[in-house]
This record gives C-alpha cells, sequence and structure tokens, in this order.
C-alpha cells in the first residue's frame, strides 16, 4: 500500500530530476528571503545561478543549530508572519530553544511526509491511534497525529503519562496503534505486565517509535512486550519534524520522502561528502518548506544512505537507523561510545529489564564507565554464582563492542527511572564532560 | 524440604529495612533471615511463618525474588552436631553451597539447613541414616 505511490515509486532518475529542480528554486529562494543565506552565499562567492548540479550545491557551508539560535527566533523566516500558521520548538536543555513556524503549505507536506510512512509500514484507515507523545511545543505529537488524520484513521490524543489509564484506554477503545518514544513504549509494556494486562487482552498490532535514538534489540522487546509490529522513523525539529524518513514493512532502512528533502552524507569532522554507503553525518535541505527553509542542516546523526531500489517498490533513499547523534557519543578514555552500543548489548541480555542507566566519571584522570541494569529474574537468585556469571557475560560483551572495560552493576528492578518521553540515560559526571 | 525466599539486594543503605517493613505490614513472622556481605549486591535469604504471603508481599513491593528449597534437618544442640551431619554429606562426596543454622535453647536441638550440589542424593544419604529431613511445618 502506498500514500502517495505515484512519487513513492518514481524512477530514480525522474526523481534525482525532480529534487535538482526544487532545489535550484529553493536556494534562490533562500538567497532572496533570508539575509543570513544570502550572507552565506555571498561568504564563499556564491550566486543561486553558480548552482546547475548537486555538486556545486555542496560548496556551501552547513547550517547549524547555533544558526538557528543565533536568528533566534524569526531570522531564519522566509515569509511575513502573517503567512505563519503554527509555530513549534524543540526541547533544548540549554539556552534559548529553537522555534520553527510553518505555512498552510508547510504543514499540508508535513503530514503527507507522515501519512507515507504510516502507511508504508501498514497503518490504515481503519486504525484506533493512541499518540501517547507529549502534546505541546515537541513537533512529534502533531506531526504524528495529522498523519494519522490525514490517512483518516481515528487518533486519541492521550499524550504522554498516567500510564495505567493510557492502558484502559488501550484496552477500552480498542485501540489497534501506539505512537510513543521507545522508552515509553517500554515502560507501557512493563506496566502492563505489572497490572496483570496481555498483549492478548488488546487489539494493539502497530507500534510507532521515535523522537529518540533506538536499537533493532529495544524494537525486539517493544514487539514481544506490546505484541505488534514495530515502526522506526526519523526526523528533527529544525528541518520538518516526524516525517523525513520511515520504514516500510520490510524493515530494511527508513525511506527518506526525498521530493521534499535532500540528504548527504559528509564525513563528521572536515565535512567532505562521502560516498553513498559510507557512514557519516546527514546533511539536510528542505526543497519544498516555505516557512523556514533550511539548507544543508548538519543533524548530528550518524547513518548510512542506500539509493537501491526496495522491494517494497519504493525508490526513496533509505537511510539507517541511526547510530547515535554526534552530540550523544561520549569520549572514554579515548574511546568513542555510542549509548547505542551499550543499549544493543542490554537489550540481547535475558533475566534483566529494560530500562538502564549509564554513568560516566573520571577517577584519578582517567575516565570511568558504568551501566547500571536491573535484574528482574528470580531464577537467578538460586545462587550467588548466577548473578556473577550474568554480570560477568555483560562485562565480557560490552569489552568485545566497546573494546573498553565497563563496570556493570545489577540494581533492583524500578531502581532507574522511567521515561515518559524522551529519555536520558547517560550521566556524565565529568567535569569537562569529556570533549 | 524447607522451602525459603531468595531476595535479590543492592547494597544499599535501608533496604532491608524497606524489607522488613512490607513483611511487617503484611503482618508476616520471619523464622530466618540472613545476607553475607558483598561488595554491590548480594542475595537475601529468609524464611517466614507464612511463605507463600512473604513471597507474594515482596513481589508486589517490586522485589526481585525466588522460592528455592533447602534441606533441612534436626540434630542435638551438643558439641560435634553439626559436624556430624556434615560428615555424612562429605562421605556421599556432596558440596555444601552454603548454609545455615539455628538453636533452640528450649529443646536442645538445632536446625541446619542445607543447599547442596546433589540434592537427591544428600536426602538419600541423610535418609539412610534415618534422619528425618525437615518441611517449613517443622520450623
Amino acid at each position: 500500500m502506498f500514500f502517495q505511490k505515484e512519487i513513492e515509486t518514481l524512477q530514480r532518475s525522474k526523481l534525482e530530476q525532480l529534487q535538482l529542480e526544487r532545489l535550484k528554486k529553493i536556494v534562490a529562494y533562500c538567497y532572496d528571503n533570508v539575509p543570513f543565506y544570502t550572507k552565506k552565499f555571498d561568504s564563499v562567492g556564491l550566486k543561486p545561478s553558480h548552482i546547475t548540479s548537486f555538486k556545486e550545491f555542496r560548496n556551501l557551508p552547513p547550517t547549524t543549530k547555533d544558526d538557528f539560535r543565533d536568528n533566534y527566533p524569526y531570522g531564519l523566516l522566509a515569509v511575513p508572519m502573517q503567512k505563519i500558521v503554527r509555530l513549534h520548538a524543540s526541547s533544548g536543555t540549554t539556552g534559548k530553544p529553537v522555534v520553527v513556524c510553518y505555512t498552510k503549505g508547510d504543514l499540508d507536506i508535513w503530514s503527507d511526509a507522515v501519512a507515507r510512512f504510516i502507511v508504508s509500514s501498514g497503518g490504515r484507515s481503519s486504525d484506533i491511534v493512541q499518540n501517547a507523545f507529549g502534546y505541546g511545543l515537541f513537533t512529534g505529537a502533531l506531526g504524528l497525529h495529522t498523519g494519522w488524520e490525514k490517512i483518516g484513521a481515528a487518533v486519541i490524543p492521550a499524550s504522554a503519562g498516567n500510564t495505567e489509564r493510557q492502558i484502559m484506554l488501550m484496552r477500552d477503545l480498542k485501540v489497534t496503534a501506539l505512537v510513543a518514544t521507545p522508552s515509553y513504549g517500554l515502560y507501557i509494556g512493563e506496566t502492563m505486565r505489572e497490572i496483570g494486562v496481555k498483549p492478548s487482552d488488546l487489539s494493539l498490532r502497530l507500534g510507532f517509535f521515535g523522537a529518540e535514538a533506538s536499537t533493532k534489540e529495544t524494537h525486539a522487546q517493544l514487539s514481544a512486550l506490546l505484541g505488534i509490529r514495530t515502526n522506526d522513523n526519523y526526523g528533527l525539529t529544525e528541518v520538518m519534524g516526524p516525517g523525513v524518513a520511515g520504514e516500510c514493512e520490510l524493515k530494511c532502512g527508513m525511506h527518506i520522502a526525498e521530493d521534499h528533502f535532500y540528504a548527504e552524507i559528509v564525513d563528521g569532522e572536515t565535512l567532505k561528502p562521502l560516498p553513498d554507503g559510507d557512514e557519516g553525518e546527514m546533511l539536510i535541505t528542505t526543497l519544498t518548506k516555505e516557512g523556514m527553509p533550511v539548507l544543508r542542516y548538519r543533524t548530528k546523526d550518524i547513518t548510512r544512505l542506500n539509493r537501491d531500489p526496495c522491494a517494497c517498490g519504493r525508490t526513496h533513499a533509505r537511510m539507517n537507523r541511526v547510530v547515535g547523534r554526534t552530540d550523544d557519543m561520549l569520549i572514554i578514555r579515548g574511546v568513542n561510545v555510542f549509548p547505542s552500543q551499550i543499549e544493543s548489548v542490554l537489550m540481547e541480555m535475558d533475566g534483566v529489564g529494560n530500562s538502564y542507566e549509564i554513568i560516566v566519571d573520571r577517577v584519578k584522570h582517567a575516565d570511568t564507565l558504568e551501566v547500571l541494569i536491573e535484574i528482574t529474574d528470580g531464577s537467578l537468585l538460586n545462587e550467588y554464582a548466577a548473578l556473577e556469571a550474568l554480570r560477568s557475560k555483560i562485562r565480557r560483551r560490552l569489552r568485545e563492542v566497546l573494546q573498553l572495560d565497563v563496570k556493570v552493576r545489577l540494581v533492583e528492578p524500578m531502581s532507574i527511572k522511567r521515561y515518559e518521553g524522551k529519555a536520558k540515560r547517560v550521566r556524565d559526571l565529568r567535569k569537562d564532560a569529556g570533549k | 524440604m524447607v522451602n525459603q525466599i531468595a531476595v535479590f539486594m543492592e547494597n544499599r543503605k535501608g533496604r532491608i529495612l524497606e524489607l522488613t517493613k512490607a513483611l511487617k505490614e503484611a503482618g508476616l513472622d520471619l523464622i530466618t533471615l540472613s545476607i553475607a556481605d558483598t561488595k554491590d549486591f548480594g542475595i537475601l535469604r529468609c524464611i517466614a511463618r507464612d511463605n507463600d504471603l512473604a513471597e507474594k508481599t515482596l513481589k508486589s513491593a517490586g522485589f526481585t525474588v525466588t522460592v528455592n528449597a533447602l534441606i533441612g534437618v534436626e540434630v542435638e544442640d551438643r558439641p560435634g552436631g553439626l559436624s556430624d551431619a556434615l560428615s555424612l554429606l562429605e562421605d556421599g562426596d556432596i558440596n555444601v553451597e552454603y548454609l545455615y543454622s539455628f538453636a533452640h535453647a528450649a529443646t536442645k536441638r538445632a536446625v541446619i539447613m542445607f543447599k547442596v550440589s546433589d540434592e537427591a542424593k544428600a536426602v538419600e544419604v541423610l535418609k539412610r541414616h534415618n534422619i528425618r529431613i525437615l518441611d517449613n511445618a517443622d520450623l
């Protein structure tokens, strides 16, 4: 099933031609309407007319999150405020948030993009959808909300929190699809188990998890706990919100809505373009956005692109599940560590829970990495040796994956904080945060 | 056989108190409780008068809990009482993983509870020497 079959299956050569046409247009549009971009082009002696292929476009310096902050709140607007119908903002942890503005046309494109990945991973107009993303400034909740509405499904704006009530609603309203962060999905599943609600008591069949990086092991856990098929999707506030990319039913990467978004992979340090298939930081250019278009935005997300046609019939490039945001990367004794690598190991282990915490510290000038995980399986308590064996097994696997010695601490159930929104799994106690 | 409750316990201030409070609120009487000093975490083992209720209470209080069986025997409370029992197991080539015991001053009897490497064999050896294997009701 397709939401917009013609465009989703457009021949690659035609798709790339369309992208180039749109790219030229958006470049001129930004140059003419956003002084920030005028200056950026001028600083490297580029004119929109120079851009006749993707290659020339790569000479434009990327746009960063700091650019959004420096131009807070309306500096990057390309239209007069009267054309804007919606604002969102990112959950910035420090200082000013990133504010983004949408025209009517932007909202239409956005909901199309979300509707595409919903349909491509099995969502239908007959679905009853519980949206447990936190409603508010966050793009996730309204992004998924309008996408589901667009395909004609029934949306319950449950928002995050009050987990037992969420479960009651899911059961009573015969909810078939759940939208949540992966960590909240796990928490809902755990709470179901605790209060004795089985997946078979529900009508749930699909889960749409986003807004934080997650591993395939976590998706497997979610699938088992909730008795559903999961979908992974990708997006970010600065670019649009969810809908930039999403998995199809074949689950072999997330299709980027390439008619709206032009993606490049570059070396995260030198910013030099990398060939297809290489892992690097993704840059995104919006090809059709009117309100706040963005050129070569540095996502800080590390992934790779695959432009081979997908067996589902879609021609749009697929990006891999995000290994991690470069911002999330920890440097421990000089070794790069992504929290997602630790998550993968933990989720493979039997007898432990789904929540974990990573504590980084510095003792006598040496970085230390400690992982906390909850013991949930009583049968490990028949002998102390079984607990020690589990701990050694986790340490051994972490050492294989990270090439680092990790301290593993087994803790009691429910002693690690649960999250209704984006989880915060890492505590970095080093004064200079290792950078 | 004597059923004991094993509870996963982090080495954190106040955790044993929380466990005993949960049992107290349920009106449960403890017969034994033991925990060794370990660095980060350990296993607390206890036997309550109503073990099933204790298991349920601790589970709903959020502890990771299991119930396992120990071999309980009663010996005379005199020098050599424990040694005699252990030598029977030694002769049967049975390894003791841990044990704990308590003595009744009034009856001059002591109860010893073993966790052994080969349960079936241990029971067989003890029975052969006419030693009665206790169950929870005997405690």
